[in-house]
């Protein structure tokens, strides 16, 4: 059966590059559309009325949205690498960490890098208990997902990579290795992985375009 | 094999009700804790260190968190009766977004109906019902969000039934008025025993939540 498979996203976004990463570690043919998000397509909007945002998984003609549901679709979909471990309390525990990243470290290492001077301390220190929660979980372990890249690693990726270029654009460094040598080294590790490291933005356009968005303090339209 | 399952909780809790409501559809025997928000426990402290909220579900001493998650959790390891996710993969991320969208949207939402006064409590009224107006369009003529049969999405969503009376006095609106399909489909849920066993007394949540609104606006 002749399978499609597209993908709305945007280069920059690490929500949008999760499922590349999953795409690619499955060996999965898709084709990419590039979306806009100052001006989004109608296909876009068709495809995620409820939140108009990218990424937006395509298959055959079946659209799903967010981002770590698509990733738990792609799983279920296709052979290959797998993404969630099948014990069931080991996948509760990689979802548990998966939406702690999404709806815990996200929003305070933004208040963080972002915070007027009087909420700056405090916001610094909410996202270092953020930071020391992951350093306990990632342990001594490789991945978050153990021997392999795994469901936590991919959502992670706002860590492994981003989270380096928006320290540099902010000024306040708060992944650093004397406090967080463990999840220092993760992220070394995890950029450099195959399947990980041709997924990733260039670095200096990806500089260049978060200075500007950033720059005008908008939120990030993407997940 | 001997199978504990401890559930660490608060009555009116909407998400502690969710995982009641599964053990329920599931028929699982296990150990209610009620917990004191003001004075955790320190097993709850011990089992959910990174966030000390309840709901947390302790399966043979391991502990599972966030009621979405545990349900889940529950799902998959009684899968012999009452499947609670589809099986069809499509399906079940549709039924993972719905789900994702009442957790992120209802509960704040509905929040700042009891929490805000004048102009902001106007936009958050409307607010609120866009959201419901949502919810009763991804419905639609469907007797479930789940289609024929009571599912993951029903779950996510019918304890929030018990807080209707709250919403709808705090949020100057009627539910049967604005949403008639919403109160229908959450009146078919609470025909299910697993659902009427579980919901507290909507009157019994009200005053619970004029209690908290109370000390919030500091009345």
């Amino acid at each position: 059966m002749a399978e499609e498979v597209l993908l709305f996203g945007l280069w920059a976004s690490p929500f949008s590059r999760r499922v590349e990463m999953a795409l690619k570690l499955k060996g999965i043919q898709y084709k990419y559309f590039e979306e806009d998000i100052t001006n989004k397509s109608p296909t876009l909007l068709k495809h995620n009325p409820i939140h108009k945002k990218i990424p937006v998984l395509v298959h055959n003609g079946k659209p799903i949205a967010e981002s770590q549901v698509i990733l738990e679709y792609i799983d279920e979909t296709w052979e290959g690498h797998p993404i969630l471990p099948k014990d069931p309390y080991e996948r509760a525990n990689a979802r548990f960490w998966a939406k702690f990243i999404d709806e815990k470290y996200l929003p305070g290492i933004r208040n963080a890098l972002s915070a007027e001077e009087k909420q700056h301390e405090n916001a610094v220190k909410e996202a270092c208990e953020v930071l020391k929660h992951l350093e306990n979980e990632i342990g001594e372990k490789k991945y978050f997902g153990g021997e392999a890249i795994g469901f936590v690693d991919i959502v992670a990726n706002i860590i492994g990579f981003w989270l380096g270029i928006t320290e540099e654009i902010s000024g306040t460094k708060l992944l650093t290795r004397e406090e967080f040598p463990k999840l220092s080294n993760w992220a070394d590790v995890f950029v450099s992985s195959s399947g990980i490291k041709e997924n990733l933005p260039p670095r200096d356009k990806l500089i260049a375009y978060l200075r500007t968005r950033l720059g005008t303090r908008s939120t990030d339209a993407s997940k | 094999m001997a199978e504990e399952v401890v559930l660490l909780d608060f009555w009116v809790s909407m998400f502690g009700m969710r995982v009641r409501v599964a053990l329920a559809e599931k028929g699982i025997k296990y150990e209610y804790r009620e917990e004191d928000l003001r004075n955790k426990s320190d097993l709850l402290l011990q089992m959910n260190p990174v966030h000390k909220k309840i709901p947390v579900l302790i399966h043979n001493g391991k502990p599972i968190c966030e009621s979405l998650i545990i349900v889940q959790y529950i799902d998959e390891v009684w899968n012999d009766k009452s499947p609670l996710l589809p099986s069809d993969p499509y399906k079940r991320a549709q039924a993972r977004f719905w789900a994702d969208f009442v957790d992120k949207k209802v509960y704040e939402s509905g929040r700042k109906l009891w929490t805000t006064k004048g102009e902001e409590h106007g936009a958050a009224k409307k607010e609120f019902l866009e959201i419901l107006k949502t919810l009763e369009e991804e419905l639609g003529e469907k007797p479930y969000f789940g289609g024929e049969t009571f599912g993951f999405v029903d779950v996510a969503f019918v304890t929030f039934y018990s807080w209707f009376n709250a919403f709808e006095t705090f949020g100057e609106f009627s539910m049967e008025a604005e949403h008639p399909k919403i109160i229908a489909w959450a009146k078919r849920c609470m025909q299910k025993e697993s659902v009427a066993k579980t919901l507290p007394d909507q009157q019994k949540v009200y005053e619970f939540v004029l209690g908290m609104r109370k000390r919030f606006l500091g009345e």
